[in-house]
């Protein structure tokens, strides 16, 4: 398998171009096997081609080159694949994650007339995105970077009917296009100082070119992050994913929880050899990433849509691993991406099936008391939150604790106090979503408590499935330093200088203390404000109410951004089109007509039609021939 | 005393710009006519007196051609005056104006 590594992201592009073509004249059965057997064959490989590079001795990693690309002068760039622990994790999470994905898939769209082409568009991202994790070098790395963006596109405008829907499509290629641009301008400096992209030259070739914290390698680093702010949903660029809810609960499930959106941090890790370099950029991706956290948090806090809850909890979430990233633990920060994508799946597929059941109903004002009819979805829903809220046994509590140790072991108590904060807050808000989805009085409208039900197998078993994942994988990262993970990842992140065996093992066990007594800190007081004393939330919306308005209005970034960004564009693109290209461009064309239309008018007065006319300019021609011959020559 | 050749060719001449004049003036298509057999005769007569001051029987035999084309022209063009004046009533070169912008 390792020497046909490129088998791991061809299956979804075959299943992209079978049911691309075929798709509808196969029928339903055949699109959701050719789909589902894509991305799983891609997760046979990948697990075949992780256990053959466990074989290997510790550290070595395989490439594969499976076609030359570019070579031009002294710039080339092939199609090369990198298969080392962290692309191994990574594509394991996509090809897992994707497939589970994949098949809930086939009981969620069933209904919808459009079911061929979202496998297609599906099959499509999966592919690019193995191939992302898999490239060797920067130039393929962006080019699959723009082509996830890209199936996100056709992804969340996939009910592209709507207006909503194909607004939040567009808003999400545009300003991922303002990250990207960001990106390329880093890409690019990096080829002009080192003449070279691919991973193992760059990061050979960078210590000794860059001195440590040089201006040129902290310009990459930071033009690198931006793309990773657009891509990661970061402030400034997160504006377009709590819009991407407008796709289908798979897609936000897969794109915009497990697997696009960490392309950014997966990029940051990839390139820590880089950013090791640049500590300035380090802590601006330590600090962008804690504040982010604590923003998007904050807001999640009164949204009423539950799928906006749990889009800005991943924005959240993706600032932990920016956070964790940022401070040197970078195996931390991985790690909390692959606990992140179980989770986070598990809980976009469980809203999913509350929306699904609901026959539409995304308010969870609208909810309530589903526990009883849903039983399978609310259990897992709250093992999913309870791992996304850091509680202790499931994954998300080793993850999420020991990014913040990793903070706190380096110094950095500043993003550790931002850690914490969030983590108080999003175990408060994440048991607010499930008590009020699942819990309490029925507040469910009657057309839709009508057809209210458990939801069929073909959905429910990847819930049970990721809920044991959420509940258990986190032991793959215990002890942290000898863990199976971290004995795994530790030969890439070598150059970070293992930021966990800093300090006296004591510490570790505090500030998983402290850790979990935040969050269950956050639990608490959400059971007391959604089980014990349910007036209190109306309480306190009266007692602050601009703090909620402003709150519930996600503190009008959208309408900011409108105001600074996309006015003055439009109102530019308005006046170019009028006065520019109606006058100027228009004006010329239809000038040259004019001036022929009147050119003619003029000449056309020859044709007379009186033939004795015609015989004086012949007679007149010949005097002029006979004088010319007889007296000029 | 003989006739200078001058004589001749300025009476050719002369004639030759009568019918150009004619061709050029006049509205009737057989008056036309008349004046473009009135150039060719002129022209007839220019190579008659050529012929006959350069002791040459090439101006003479031209002089057939010329006139053989002359008789063939003029049995075509008749033919085309009378389809004209079938289609249109008329033989007024003025009033056949079709082809005016």
């Amino acid at each position: 398998m390792l020497d046909n590594l490129w088998l791991v992201p061809v299956w979804p592009l075959l299943g992209f171009l079978g049911n691309g073509f075929f798709g509808r004249r196969i029928g339903k059965r055949a699109v959701g096997m050719i789909a589902c057997g894509s991305v799983g064959l891609s997760l046979l490989s990948a697990l075949l081609a992780v256990g053959e590079l466990l074989a290997l001795p510790h550290g070595v990693r395989v490439t594969q080159v499976v076609a030359p690309w570019i070579d031009s002068g002294n710039f080339q760039a092939d199609w090369g694949l990198l298969l080392d622990p962290l692309s191994a994790v990574m594509i394991l999470v996509v090809s897992g994650v994707g497939f589970l994905i994949h098949v809930y898939s086939i009981g969620y769209m069933h209904e919808d007339p459009d079911y061929p082409r979202f496998f297609t568009y599906l099959n499509l991202f999966t592919f690019s995105m193995l191939m992302l994790v898999l490239a060797n070098n920067y130039l393929l790395l962006y080019v699959f970077w723009e082509a996830v963006g890209l199936c996100s596109y056709l992804l969340i405008g996939f009910w592209f009917e709507k207006k909503s829907a194909a607004d939040a499509g567009k808003k999400a290629f545009i300003v991922n296009r303002v990250g990207d641009f960001g990106f390329a301008l880093g890409v690019m400096l990096l080829w002009t100082s080192l003449g070279t992209l691919q991973y193992d030259q760059v990061f050979a070739s960078a210590p000794a070119q860059f001195p440590a914290g040089g201006a040129v390698v902290t310009a990459i680093t930071l033009l690198l992050f931006v793309g990773a702010t657009g891509k990661s949903a970061q402030l400034p660029l997160y504006v377009w994913l709590p819009d991407a809810m407008e796709g289908p609960t798979p897609v936000s499930a897969l794109i915009h929880a497990a697997t696009m959106v960490t392309a950014g941090i997966y990029m940051v890790a990839r390139s820590a050899p880089l950013f090791e370099l640049a500590p300035l950029s380090l802590s601006v991706v330590a600090w962008i990433g804690g504040l982010t956290a604590v923003f998007a948090a904050t807001i999640a806090l009164v949204q009423n849509d539950i799928k906006r809850i749990i889009a800005y909890s991943t924005i959240s979430q993706l600032g932990y691993m920016f956070l964790g990233c940022g401070v040197g633990a970078y195996a931390a920060g991985i790690f909390h991406l692959m606990t992140h994508a179980f989770f986070k799946a598990l809980l976009f597929l469980g809203a999913g099936s509350v929306i699904h059941g609901l026959s539409g109903e995304q308010d969870i004002r609208k909810m309530g008391g589903l526990r009883k009819r849903m039983p399978i979805t609310a259990f897992t829903f709250l093992i999913g939150a309870l791992a996304n809220a850091g509680i202790f046994f499931s994954a998300g509590f080793w993850s999420k604790d020991e990014i913040l140790y990793g903070a706190i072991a380096s110094g950095h108590v500043g993003v550790w106090a931002l850690g914490a904060a969030s983590a108080f807050l999003t175990a408060f808000y994440m048991m607010r979503c499930y008590y009020l989805t699942f819990e309490g009085r029925p507040r469910v409208e009657e057309k839709a408590a009508h057809h209210l039900h458990e939801s069929p197998p073909v959905m429910t078993v990847p819930l049970i499935v990721l809920a044991l994942f959420s509940a258990f994988v986190g032991f793959v990262g215990f002890p942290p330093e000898h863990g199976v993970y971290h004995r795994f990842v530790e030969p890439v992140f070598a150059v970070a200088g293992g930021v966990e065996s800093h300090a006296v093992p004591a510490d570790v066990w505090t500030m998983a203390g402290i850790s979990l007594a935040v969050a269950v800190a956050g639990l608490l007081v959400a059971t007391r404000f959604y089980v014990w004393r349910p007036e209190t939330p109306a309480r306190m919306v009266e007692r602050y109410p601009k703090a909620y308005q402003v709150l519930l209005n996600k503190y009008y970034v959208d309408e900011l951004y409108d105001a600074l960004f996309v006015e003055p564009i439009r109102r530019g693109s308005f006046w170019l089109w009028r006065q520019f290209d109606d006058r100027v461009i228009d004006g010329s064309v239809n000038g040259v007509a004019a001036i022929v239309r009147v050119g003619s008018a003029v000449l056309r007065r020859v044709q007379t039609g009186y033939v004795l006319d015609y015989v004086l300019s012949f007679l007149v021609g010949v005097v002029a021939i006979l004088g010319y011959l007889a007296f000029w020559r | 005393m003989q006739v200078p050749l001058s004589a001749y060719l300025i009476l050719s001449a002369f004639l030759f710009i009568v019918g150009v004049v004619g061709v050029a003036t006049r509205r009737n298509a057989l008056i036309i006519f008349m004046c473009i057999e009135l150039m060719l005769n002129a022209v007839n007569l220019t190579f008659l007196a050529f012929a006959r001051f350069l002791n040459s029987m090439d101006g003479q035999i031209f002089v057939f051609f010329v006139m053989v084309v002359a008789a063939a022209e003029v049995a075509v063009g008749l033919a085309i005056i009378i389809a004209i004046y079938r289609n249109r009533e008329t033989v007024d070169v003025a009033e056949l104006n079709l082809l005016k912008w």
